[in-house]
């Protein structure tokens, strides 16, 4: 008898034990824990690379001899990219979970209010923010999202470029929210002009060092820099200022619900993504050979991506003024974010320490020049 | 309630239609003036005119969308365990999804990847969500599918090979032709790679074989998972052929492009058959233990899918754009499966080296042979002894194959596919920048001389590609014993003995191989082998080898 002729009854585990048969994990790499995450066993070495298993090196290159993949695309160097694990874990199953929920999330608080006829009872100032401002900042968040996108080309590995990916994914999400939302309350609100957001992002003094800030991230050509510019310089210091520091904390005074929930998807995402970068820089600054050199370099964005994004926190300040019912103060939210980007520095080991305020005394205007010029001298002593 | 009234025309609250809530998300980009974006990805072609977005598709209703398909799946897949399938299905087929599984993720991700370079590249925003999506599709592909394999590691009998998966994508001769796919989508010429060689052709015109003809081969195997995850795939795969055609209609725009269009189609209609019908062909083939006539065969379905569906209706009008289309390729791809046995002569490849593999392949019996016989007339003169002699040689002791004395003659490993030579008549060797190459046929031989070049017909093509690496597995491990080989690739079970590949379908300990059982044979590189003879010899090896062999019976 052949050895094609030997039947088995069933091809199901356990049904015969031979060597190997008892195999049933994949063992080619070393988990983070005690034992391999499923977001592990479906994410780690898909990117191969020739350190590793990849016997025959890359096989195509660009035409500068470039590889598929390449380490030189950072001025980032580690001994193990492969050391990295994502803190949220994602991939596409909890990824698309997450977004539905949220989707659906903003869709009820949506219908929800404006079934309950909540627009049309914002207050007439606070329209005008929404409209020009909250219309303007969407721009920011598209801006980041398409950066992100084309980030995550770069990665040594598939950790990398997919917590990369899936923070553009929220991104480009939230940048598409906030254009329906405005699109669906303003259909609601009598005048409202959606094309006024783009007016002020473009040509609004207000939003132009914002816009600056964007652009500068946007043209980045390490894509490290990008990641880094994005969550641990922006963010911290616009994205949050302007979403928690101004719109959350407003809005409900203006007598708007919607806008604050639709906004706190945003600062969700944030968290998620804030721990990604946190622990991917902090691995960096960690390691036995580049660590100092990492530190070096991750300063210097610091300082160029710091300047810019302070310069564009400072801008926005007059738009605390605008609502009607004043809830909130731009010195407090600024002084919230100073601490926060300085906390995030200190998690991953770098100096993000920014200079306080200058103090305004009674019946001094801070206009946002001279506060911005007197932040930018004392950060440069 | 009246008719036609329902829950939710009374709650839901008018929204902006969708060709306007489209146009106000591609409203969100602006061109920078502070900065100005360098061109991070290479290409040589000309683009101005902006794609339209053909879907008209938000992110909103986009994740919800993927997430129902997500849980039909995973439903499935649980279902499909309660109705206890590993009990009924065919391990031939399982081996092969050893291979197949070990490939796929990465081409995925690669096309996530290259969504980069189309996002930046194109003009405008409007096809912006488009290829977002689709980063977020292949992310999805990519890791759903390890989901599945891991799925069947742990539940399929025989789980050495899945357990190693993505080491082994990484050493086998196999996946290295699987990863000359992937690689393409990314690396090189961007629109040649992310746009003509994915989209218009991978996408358009092979998903079809890949994503639906072989689902349907599983289920008549008892695998109802892989046609489950598959064709939920697939169902992304009409969203990305809109993006890849949309794109092509901007880059058809400038008549300069029309040149490198003709090169790039070129090469990828012909890598795409070379790669995609060799694996693919071979597992709907090979791979199965349904052999009913009615059923149609991978020639059959590459007529329908490939010649009557792509190239009669996507490539063909291309031609009233002023592209000119190689028809003669199309026809010869078609003829070197149904004429000069392409798939039957791959299949006889991956049985030959079957120690080198990390799947087992069992022999062709008689029930498969009457199969082929009626399906490609003249199969079994040609191949039914080569499989007689398989059999014959699957218990351990025997000679390995390779080795026997069968009249087989290993074959060149093609320089730009990375296939082997095995239509032996069409072999074609050249010289590029003083070093000999070897191809398995003229199209091969021009797209790595030609096309894969710093310039094309007399123009600059500098952001063309490169072939790079350790191409050809042979030459690795030219001048080492088998064993050594298998255990450097690490292609053997948990004992520290006992090979991962088989050559047959025994799960009994006494029928499987070791190492011990094919140490003492050599591998050799045939390019190698071809580089060190005389002009003289190598022209009469090059003769003889177009001859090709008769199989002798053991």
């Amino acid at each position: 008898m052949t050895m094609q002729e030997t039947d088995t009854k069933s091809a199901a585990a356990g049904a015969k034990a031979f060597p190997g048969s008892d195999s049933r994990r994949y063992n080619y790499f070393e988990p983070k824990g005690r034992k391999a995450t499923h977001y592990e066993d479906v994410t780690v070495d898909v990117q191969p690379d020739p350190e590793r298993y990849l016997l025959q090196n890359w096989i195509i290159s660009f035409g500068d001899g470039t590889p598929t993949y390449s380490k030189d695309w950072t001025a980032l160097k580690c001994m193990d990219w492969h050391g990295f694990r994502a803190p949220d874990q994602e991939w596409e199953r909890t990824h698309y979970q997450r977004q539905s929920t949220i989707v659906g999330m903003i869709q009820n608080v949506v219908e929800n209010a404006r079934r309950a006829g909540a627009p049309q009872r914002f207050d007439k100032a606070w329209v005008a923010v929404l409209q020009n401002h909250v219309g303007a900042f969407k721009h920011a968040e598209y801006g980041l999202g398409t950066a992100l996108m084309r980030a995550q080309r770069y990665g040594y590995t598939q950790m990398v470029n997919n917590a990369i990916l899936t923070n553009a994914s929220y991104k480009l999400r939230f940048a598409q929210d906030l254009t329906l939302y405005l699109a669906e309350v303003g259909s609601d609100i009598g005048g409202f002009d959606l094309d006024a957001g783009k007016a002020h992002w473009l040509d609004d003094p207000i939003w132009q060092p914002c816009r600056e800030a964007v652009e500068h991230i946007r043209a980045a050509t390490d894509f490290l820099e990008q990641y880094f510019a994005v969550n641990l310089v922006f963010e911290p210091l616009v994205g949050e200022l302007f979403r928690s520091g101004f719109v959350m904390q407003v809005a409900a005074a203006q007598n708007d619900f919607s806008t604050p929930s639709v906004i706190s998807a945003a600062e969700a995402d944030y968290e998620r993504n804030l721990a990604n970068a946190v622990e991917l820089f902090a691995l960096l600054l960690r390691d036995p050979a580049h660590g100092e050199d990492n530190r070096t370099m991750l300063q210097s964005w610091f300082t160029h991506h710091g300047g810019l994004a302070v310069k564009a926190a400072l801008q926005l300040q007059p738009l605390w003024s605008l609502p009607r019912v004043k809830a909130a103060s731009f010195a407090d939210a600024f002084e919230r974010a100073r601490d926060r980007v300085a906390a995030i520095g200190r998690e991953i080991g770098i100096d993000a320490d920014l200079p306080a305020l200058p103090p305004v005394e009674v019946g001094q205007v801070a206009t946002p020049a001279a506060t911005a010029a007197a932040v930018t001298d004392a950060a440069a002593e | 309630m009246p008719d036609g009234l329902t829950l939710n025309k009374i709650t839901s609250q008018k929204g902006i239609g969708i060709t306007e809530a489209a146009r106000r998300v591609a409203d969100l980009g602006w061109t920078p003036s502070y900065v100005k974006e360098a061109m991070a990805f290479p290409t040589d072609y000309k683009i101005s005119k902006a794609p339209r977005d053909p879907m008209k598709q938000v992110l909103r209703s986009y994740f919800p969308m993927q997430e129902e398909k997500d849980n039909r799946v995973y439903g499935a897949l649980d279902a499909a365990l309660r109705g206890d399938m590993f009990r009924n299905v065919e391990p031939r087929w399982i081996e092969w999804m050893k291979l197949f599984l070990a490939i796929i993720p990465f081409p995925e991700i690669s096309a996530a990847r290259s969504m980069a370079t189309l996002g930046q590249l194109a003009p405008g925003d409007d096809l912006r969500t488009g290829f977002t999506m689709q980063m977020i599709d292949e992310f999805r592909h990519s890791t759903i599918q390890m989901n599945l394999k891991k799925w069947y590691m742990e539940n399929y009998i025989d789980p050495a090979g899945f357990d190693i998966t993505e080491k082994a994508f990484g050493k086998c001769y196999a996946t290295t032709i699987g990863r000359q796919f992937g690689e393409a989508f990314l690396t090189g010429d961007a629109i040649t790679a992310s746009n003509i060689y994915l989209q218009v052709v991978a996408e358009t015109a092979f998903t079809n074989t890949l994503f639906v003809a072989m689902p349907s081969e599983a289920a008549r195997n008892g695998d109802y998972a892989l046609p489950t995850v598959f064709l939920s795939v697939q169902s992304d795969e009409s969203r990305h052929i809109g993006n890849g055609h949309s794109m092509l209609m901007s880059v058809l725009k400038e008549p300069d492009n029309h040149l490198l269009l003709e090169r790039d189609i070129r090469y990828s209609f012909w890598q795409n058959h070379m790669i995609v019908d060799a694996a693919i062909g071979t597992i709907i083939e090979y791979g199965t233990k349904h052999r009913d006539k009615n059923k149609e065969s991978y020639a059959e379905l590459w007529h329908r899918w490939i010649f009557e569906d792509y190239y009669r209706t996507y490539m063909l009008p291309l031609e009233k754009y002023g592209i000119k289309i190689h028809h003669d390729d199309v026809h010869e791809a078609f003829d070197s499966i149904v004429k000069k046995n392409y798939v039957h002569k791959i299949a006889q490849f991956f049985s030959a080296g079957w120690w080198a593999n990390f799947w087992r392949i069992e022999a062709m019996t008689e029930r498969d042979f009457e199969w082929f016989e009626s399906k490609y007339p003249g199969w079994y003169d040609e191949f039914g002894i080569w499989w007689e002699n398989y059999a014959k040689l699957s218990k351990p002791g025997s000679v390995p194959i390779t080795f026997a004395d069968t009249g087989y003659v290993y074959p060149h490993r093609c320089w730009s596919s990375l296939v082997p030579c095995v239509i032996r008549e069409d072999f074609q060797v050249d010289e590029v920048d003083g070093e000999l190459y070897t191809y398995a046929s003229e199209v091969d031989r021009w797209t790595h001389k030609e096309a894969f070049a710093a310039e094309y017909q007399g123009r600059p093509t500098p952001a063309m590609g490169r072939f790079s690496g350790r191409r050809q597995w042979e030459e690795v491990y030219d001048g080492w014993d088998l064993a050594d080989a298998i255990q450097d690739m690490g292609f053997v079970r948990p004992d520290g003995k006992t090979l991962v590949a088989q050559p047959h379908l025994s799960f009994e300990e006494k029928d499987m191989w070791t190492l011990d059982h094919v140490r003492g044979h050599t591998i050799r590189s045939p390019l190698l082998a071809l580089r060190e003879m005389t002009p003289q010899q190598r022209q009469a090896h090059v003769e003889e080898y177009r001859k090709g062999f008769k199989i002798r019976r053991v």
